[in-house]
């Protein structure tokens, strides 16, 4: 009885002796595949290379698609939470990257572009991984295309993460009338503000995406 | 009428208003002029009493704190003066065991010596012996007159030759009588050699000894003034103990650059044990905290090798304890030093893997193809430079253990300096504030009696009538009385 008590004594104050906070970061990509933009998977690959590169011991990555309809983890193409052993992660990360490059190489156009779907999956991810920072990047031009029985139109819970929307390409019609463009970008900006997110980010040069990951 | 009139009795004459207002006011002030008076002297005294009395706790503890850091910087130097002494009478016996203990044999040699010398020296002294009496019957044969007789003649021939052959034998005798004392004397040379030789040797410890004497002599001298507490003793000490903590603390900052690059060596791969993700603050990694705990532990195990080896004395623990368990002690420290001077030697190396695998990884990541370094022999230098500074880093952390007892030492005193400085100081800054505010409580009251000028001279004037006019009285009453 006496020892279980030392014992206990002993894990409480080893356990008072950490920081509670959790410090790790988990990352899940969202990219689009659907009608021409699934020529710009090359570059979504270049995306997923950088985070590699840049996320620590103990993070969280995972890359899913976003398809006709996207609430469902068969879109989750390769997820991972890296060892907290430096050179283990590393060959986390190198398994990540060839199951990503296959992705990449042989990846599949679909008719519908369910952002949503993937917005409602990430965030369960997110959520789970029970990380410090939260970041979910969307790689798409943004044009949210259903078919007539998915149902998306309802509120979504995106607290305390924040969203970054990286490569979004001008279609033909923006190029027509650039109010378009920035509508969608607008419309987008409310929703996931309404729903709670930390932030809010437009990336365009993937040059700067130092600006969200950079480690203070 | 606007607010900023509200105080005029006439809006439309503001200097007539303020007049007014003056007079009225300068009334006033003259009726409470005394009270006001006190209240400010009370106000001066009030804030002063406390400052004075404040100044002089000060003082008066600086004073308390210099008394006790002096007994304590005279004690310390007395017992360091004094094991300085016992180092010195200890070479002195360890000098006189060593040339002294075979100077019975030295004197004994020595005194062979000279019995020699001396026996050879009276054989020198042997004269051959001295000629015979005939030389002066020779004299008398000599003065004998021939008177022609060749007989005589002949006989006085024959006397010459005996004589001329018994002189020449007596002169061979003699030379070889002085030959063979100048062989004697020959021989005393390497005697005399061997007495000179001695007698150096000898000359050569007595100075040496002399020299230890001496030694002993400045820092008796030392002990004794120390002993006496004298200003000069107090002031050696609070300056030397002022070097010693320079000295010390640039050792110290040295060090503790060791220490970062050992840090530096070890914290990377400490996460491979601990994990990376871990902080055990905001900022600070478990991983990081690890690497910490074992430079620490390195220099906490050299300090007890240089407790073992008596060269530190910061734990008097170790210091009293037997020889035999301190030498277990050292062996044990030793045994962890060098344990732990492996574990850091294998990390320095699990660090350099653990950044080639990044850097491996981050190529194959890289869209462009990057060049790669060339391996050769000369790629692995770095790798054995990291293993020889993680083995020998804490070997070099382990003589922290000096400066260190050095800086705590000398910090007393320098601290309690300082401080004294310090309390010093303030009790100076109290006495001018008090100061201070009795000299403004006078200017207040100066400047109250300025304000109200006009009804002091009048009072002054009323005064001066009013004495005058009792003067007159008085005058008037004695002229009557004398009348």
């Amino acid at each position: 009885m006496i020892r279980a008590l030392l014992l206990a004594l002993l894990t409480a104050a080893l356990t008072a002796c950490g920081d509670p906070r959790s410090h790790s970061q988990a990352v899940y990509v969202l990219v689009d595949t659907s009608g021409t933009y699934s020529q710009e998977a090359g570059k979504a690959q270049v995306i997923i290379n950088y985070l590699l590169g840049t996320l620590q011991p103990g993070d969280s990555l995972a890359v899913a698609r976003v398809e006709s309809r996207s609430f469902s983890e068969k879109d989750i193409i390769a997820k991972a939470t890296f060892d907290r052993r430096p050179s283990q992660a590393n060959a986390q990360k190198r398994a990540f990257r060839d199951t990503t490059n296959g992705f990449v190489a042989n990846v599949k156009q679909s008719r519908y572009t369910d952002i949503t779907g993937g917005l409602l999956q990430g965030a369960e991810f997110l959520r789970e991984t029970g990380a410090g920072t939260k970041t979910l990047i969307i790689f798409s031009d943004m044009q949210e295309e259903l078919d007539k029985m998915t149902v998306r139109d309802f509120p979504i819970d995106l607290k305390q993460i924040r969203v970054v929307a990286i490569n979004v390409v001008k279609l033909k019609t923006d190029n027509v009338d650039p109010r378009r463009y920035f509508g969608r970008l607008e419309a987008w900006q409310k929703r996931v503000q309404g729903a709670g997110a930390s932030e809010w980010r437009v990336i365009n040069d993937l040059e700067r995406l130092d600006s969200i990951f950079g480690r203070t | 009428m606007t607010d900023a009139q509200v105080w005029m009795l006439w809006p439309e004459n503001p200097a007539l208003s303020l007049l007014v207002l003056a007079l009225v006011a300068m009334v006033f002030l003259y009726a409470a002029r005394r009270p006001v008076h006190e209240l400010l002297s009370a106000l001066g005294a009030l804030i002063a009493g406390p400052l004075r009395i404040g100044a002089r706790w000060l003082a008066a503890t600086a004073a308390e704190m210099k008394q006790r850091n002096k007994a304590v910087l005279l004690e310390h130097g007395r017992q360091e003066v004094g094991s300085r002494v016992e180092r010195e009478f200890e070479r002195v016996a360890a000098l006189v065991t060593r040339d002294l203990q075979g100077y019975p044999t030295l004197q004994r040699k020595l005194l062979d010596e000279i019995t020699r010398i001396e026996e050879d020296y009276k054989k020198c002294g042997e004269m051959p012996p001295p000629p015979p009496d005939w030389v002066e019957a020779v004299a008398a044969v000599a003065n004998i007159k021939t008177g022609g007789s060749e007989m005589v003649q002949g006989i006085l021939e024959e006397i010459k030759r005996s004589v001329n052959r018994i002189h020449d034998k007596t002169l061979a005798e003699h030379r070889r009588a002085y030959e063979s004392r100048h062989k004697i004397l020959e021989s005393f040379m390497p005697f005399w050699r061997s007495v000179d030789k001695t007698l150096t040797a000898v000359d050569q410890k007595l100075s040496g000894l002399q020299n230890g004497a001496a030694a002993v002599d400045a820092q008796m001298q030392k002990y004794e003034a120390i002993v006496a507490k004298t200003e000069k003793a107090e002031h050696t000490l609070t300056v030397s103990a002022f070097t010693q903590f320079a000295i010390a603390l640039l050792v110290m900052v040295v060090a503790a650059g060791g220490a970062f690059i050992n840090f530096k060596l070890i914290a990377l791969p400490m996460s491979e044990m601990v994990g990376a993700g871990d902080y055990l603050t905001s900022s600070m990694r478990t991983s990081e905290v690890a690497a910490l705990v074992i430079i620490f532990v390195e220099a906490s195990m050299g300090l007890f090798v240089m407790e073992a080896l008596r060269i530190t004395h910061l734990f008097p623990r170790i210091a009293s304890l037997g020889d035999q368990m301190r030498r277990r002690i050292l062996w044990i420290a030793l045994v962890l030093l060098v344990t732990l001077a492996g574990v850091e030697a294998a990390l320095a190396l699990m660090r350099d893997m653990l950044i080639a695998d990044k850097q491996a990884l981050l190529q194959s990541l890289a869209t462009a193809p990057q060049p790669v370094a060339a391996d050769g022999w000369v790629g692995h230098i770095p790798t054995a430079g990291q293993m020889l500074l993680g083995f020998i880093l804490p070997f070099a952390l382990a003589f922290i253990a000096i400066p260190l007892e050095s800086l705590i030492h000398s910090t007393r005193t320098v601290g309690g300096v300082l401080f004294v400085a310090l309390v010093d100081t303030a009790a100076l800054v109290l006495r001018v504030l008090a100061n201070v505010a009795r000299r403004m409580a006078r200017v207040l009251i100066t400047l109250y009696d300025v304000a109200i000028v006009v009804p002091l001279l009048m009072d002054r004037m009323a005064r001066a009538g009013l004495a005058a006019k009792r003067g007159t009285v008085d005058v008037e009453d004695s002229a009557w009385r004398r009348s």
